[in-house]
């Protein structure tokens, strides 16, 4: 995704510099290319234009502070905005009533209703040593009460049966009186996954919530979710009073434009994120890092994450102990590298989690890095001998001609891998006091409106 | 109304939404009068225009104006937007539409619809593709997709269709992990009336191996093979379907022979991305779009079509075992350009 946001605003600034407040002239091509970055996030349309004139409004006439570009200055205005629609310091559960608080969850199918209400079980029980019950009055989705059952039990929270031939009302009735009678903090209603302009199903949760009285009526949206999240979301909060929603399956690469359209048209704040499909898997909500995805920004601690994850630790702590003892860093590092950098998801996964500015950087050092020539530079390094590898300046035009032969590549190509190598090196050098963390970390701070 | 609510009302009222709807178009009401004939078409047009309505200006209304202008091309760009065409097909389209125009064969606005039309229905024609499981038996098909999509709904679907077409079906409880699927499965099966092989063991590609040899040895025609759902983030779990597959080759090299990948229409752009990552670990070769029976439209096809083609083999309509239909392009371009007045008409 280097189709982002700052660097749009490169080429649109290009000319604009020195230009010492933001204009209505200056603002049009911009905001231009702020509506393209929210659409490829699947921020409904609507919402757009709402959040556009908003930005627009604020931004004229602001002055461009010191060596800020009016580019900057405007992204700094996107930024703050999107942050502050997204909702200030995330809010837990309200469970402030005489128990049981009874909690409803609502959403389309497969949104992760099930899933969240054992995770948020789970946090209530050890965060908050809340006593908790689960209910499933999901009758229709084939084991959907098995599945509140299983999940339950791995969460360590108490789940009152049910069985598909009930009725919904008659559920929840029954598991309120038991809830009182044995005294539960905490009663979790799971219902069935439904569609919004299903008027049968939307009447019986809109029913349903009129007899149980929730604190808290939450809706799960699936983060994925593309234009209709304004629809869907639209509907429920006219069938329910919502008091808040929940975001699920942040953990894969969605913008997650979804966030703002449901957030604009509920007015309801984001409480929690689900980023696993473990019971552990849930989150505080964190407007500005949503606000800086959606924005293309880059995720830079997924990134960070994902390289805890899937970074061999031992290899790269070998490789800190060798950098530190002094012995330079090689083509059996440089190799190490690659097969790393694969295991993170290749070049173009990596690439689309970095910040524009950072990602161009990336494609500038290596023009010719992606997934296809990292094989290919994998194979030059292979075909070359031990003290090769260990000692690439003994390479010369013989050595290379042999390598090339052995490759199935140029001699120009084997040049160019020496090349991105030195290169690699003088990189190393300069970082050679952390490891690959320390340098993600690094390139996190020279992030504005960054945390 | 709330006799939909009783279980085994459900399906037909999932079959006929616009009966319980309180929609105002004329069409609603015309297939409220007549639940039973409503196909799917109707189904489709009803969602697909349900959402215009509410939200932008509905093309019939677009295309009944007298002149083409910027705005009219410009409210278009919206249509195709909110349906999710992305922004890449959308451009694609729009510059198709205004090269027609400056080619000054078109006259009214209602040419325009034409040729917006035809350029969707050439741009999805190579997405029709049916099909065809006679080639190989057992046929085994592995189904996978991001969690929730409607894999395990569509295998139940699917095991009905085949079954109505005189195959044999087996089904593989492929989904070790989450919770309660493997019940899930066998309540499909149930409905289905046919056997579905499960192991108490985690390993998916282990109950896959065992199903296709169950086949074999019950001369089943078509093994429907369930998997968890998975986002192509976790990249083990990309990894772990891959392995599935190397062990359907190794029991079959000639196998497997689909790959069907499950997108769920009210998903955005990043079903883009899902095509392009489960085709790098598993090659998909076919696409079911599901829970089209509600507002989202499934535009993200277009942009499917334009940056990582797949055969649209089914779409899913419904949680009912009968909610599923082959892919017909034609029909899903009328549904989807026509707006409240044009699915009366
Ligand atoms: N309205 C509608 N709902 C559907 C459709 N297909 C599936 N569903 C529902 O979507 C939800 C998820 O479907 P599943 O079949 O469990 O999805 P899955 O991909 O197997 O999910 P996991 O195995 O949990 O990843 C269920 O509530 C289904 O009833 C469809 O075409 N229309
Ligand atoms: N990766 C991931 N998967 C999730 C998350 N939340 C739920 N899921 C999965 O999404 C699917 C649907 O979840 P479920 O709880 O059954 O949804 P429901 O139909 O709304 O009750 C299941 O496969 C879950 O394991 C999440 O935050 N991340
Ligand atoms: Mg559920
Ligand atoms: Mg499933």
């Amino acid at each position: 995704m280097l189709d982002n946001l700052t660097q749009r605003f490169g080429r649109v600034v290009k000319n604009l510099r020195g230009q010492a407040r933001l204009t209505e002239a200056n603002v049009t091509d911009m905001l231009r290319e702020v509506r393209m970055a929210l659409l490829e996030a699947d921020v409904a349309l609507p919402v757009i234009k709402d959040f556009i004139a908003k930005v627009k409004e604020k931004s004229i006439g602001q002055e461009v502070i010191g060596s800020l570009t009016p580019g900057q200055a405007l992204v700094g205005v996107v930024q703050r905005e999107l942050t502050e629609l997204m909702g200030g310091a995330s809010v837990g559960l309200n469970l402030a009533t005489q128990p049981p608080a009874i909690i409803l969850m609502a959403g389309l199918q497969g949104a992760g209703k099930t899933t969240t209400t054992a995770k948020l079980g789970k946090w209530l029980k050890e965060r908050q040593k809340k006593k908790v019950l689960a209910v499933s009055c999901d009758v229709y989705r084939p084991a959907a009460i098995e599945q509140l059952k299983t999940v339950s039990a791995q969460a360590g929270i108490d789940f009152f049966p049910s069985t598909p031939d009930q009725k919904p009302a008659d559920i929840a009735a029954a598991a309120i009186d038991y809830a009182k009678r044995h005294f539960y903090d905490v009663l979790f209603i799971d219902t069935a996954g439904r569609l919004a302009i299903d008027t049968a199903m939307m009447n019986e949760i809109r029913a349903l919530h009129a007899q149980v009285k929730p604190i808290e009526t939450l809706f799960i949206v699936d983060a994925m979710l593309g234009q209709d999240a304004v629809n869907t979301a639209k509907i429920f909060a006219e069938t329910l009073p919502l008091t808040g929603i929940i975001l699920t399956k942040l953990d894969g690469d969605a913008r997650g434009g979804a966030a703002l359209s449901v957030r604009h048209v509920t007015g309801k704040p984001i409480k929690f994120a689900g980023v696993g499909e473990k019971l552990d898997g849930l989150e505080e909500f964190h407007p500005e890092r949503m606000a800086s995805r959606i924005l293309g920004m880059g995720d830079i601690l997924s990134l960070v994450e994902d390289a805890q994850r899937n970074v061999d630790q031992d290899k790269a702590q070998a490789f800190a102990k060798k950098m530190k003892s002094g012995k330079g860093f090689d083509l059996n590092d440089f190799k190490e590298q690659i097969g790393q950098m694969k295991k993170m998801g290749g070049m173009a996964g990596l690439l689309d989690k970095l910040p524009a500015q950072l990602s161009q950087a990336a494609q500038q050092a290596g023009s010719t890095v992606n997934d296809k020539s990292m094989n290919r530079l994998e194979g030059i390094i292979n075909s070359m001998t031990p003290t090769e590898r260990t000692k690439p300046e003994i390479i010369k035009a013989t050595r290379k001609r042999r390598i090339a032969t052995g490759a199935g590549v140029s001699v120009q190509e084997v040049n160019r891998l020496l090349n991105q190598f030195e290169q690699t090196q003088k990189m190393m050098k300069q970082f050679s006091k952390g490891g690959m963390q320390k340098m993600m970390r690094g390139m996190k701070g020279m992030l504005p409106g960054m945390r | 109304m709330f006799s939909f609510l009783k279980k085994k009302d459900r399906p037909s009222a999932l079959s006929m939404p616009d009966a319980a709807d309180t929609a105002t178009s004329a069409h609603d009401a015309t297939s409220a009068a007549t639940p039973a004939a409503t196909s799917w078409r109707d189904r489709l047009k009803a969602g697909l225009s349900r959402t215009r309505a509410a939200l932008t200006t509905p093309l019939g209304e677009l295309f009944s104006r007298n002149r083409i202008d910027e705005a009219l091309l410009e409210d278009l760009e919206t249509t195709l937007l909110t349906a999710d065409c992305g922004i890449d097909a959308t451009q694609w389209l729009l510059d198709e539409l205004k090269s027609a125009v400056k080619k000054n064969t078109l006259e009214s606005p209602s040419q325009l619809r034409q040729v917006l039309a035809d350029r969707l229905t050439t741009l999805l024609a190579p997405l029709e593709q049916p099909l065809d499981v006679t080639a190989h038996k057992p046929f085994v098909i592995m189904i996978a997709g991001v969690n929730g999509a409607g894999k395990t709904t569509s295998i139940g679907k699917l095991a009905k269709y085949f079954q109505s077409q005189g195959k044999s079906v087996l089904l593989a409880a492929g989904d070790t992990f989450r919770a309660a699927a493997r019940e899930q499965l066998k309540i499909w099966g149930e409905r289905n009336g046919i056997a579905v092989i499960a192991q108490e063991s985690g390993d998916p590609a282990a109950v896959v191996f065992d199903a296709i040899s169950a086949a074999r040895a019950r001369n089943i025609d078509i093994v429907l093979a369930d998997t968890a759902g998975r986002l192509p983030t976790q990249l083990h779990l990309m990894e772990e379907i891959a392995k599935v597959r190397r062990v359907i080759q190794k029991i079959d090299v000639t196998g497997p022979h689909e790959v069907l990948l499950v997108l769920d229409a009210n998903i955005g752009q990043n079903a883009v991305q899902q095509v392009k990552a489960f085709d790098q670990s598993i090659h998909v070769t076919g696409l079911v779009l599901t829970k089209l029976d509600g507002t989202a439209k499934g535009g993200v096809l277009a942009a499917i079509a334009r940056q990582c083609p797949k055969p649209v083999r089914f779409i899913g309509v419904g949680e009912g075992i009968d909610d599923l239909q082959p892919f017909r392009v034609d029909e899903f371009v009328e549904a989807l350009l026509a707006g409240p007045e044009n699915a009366a008409a």
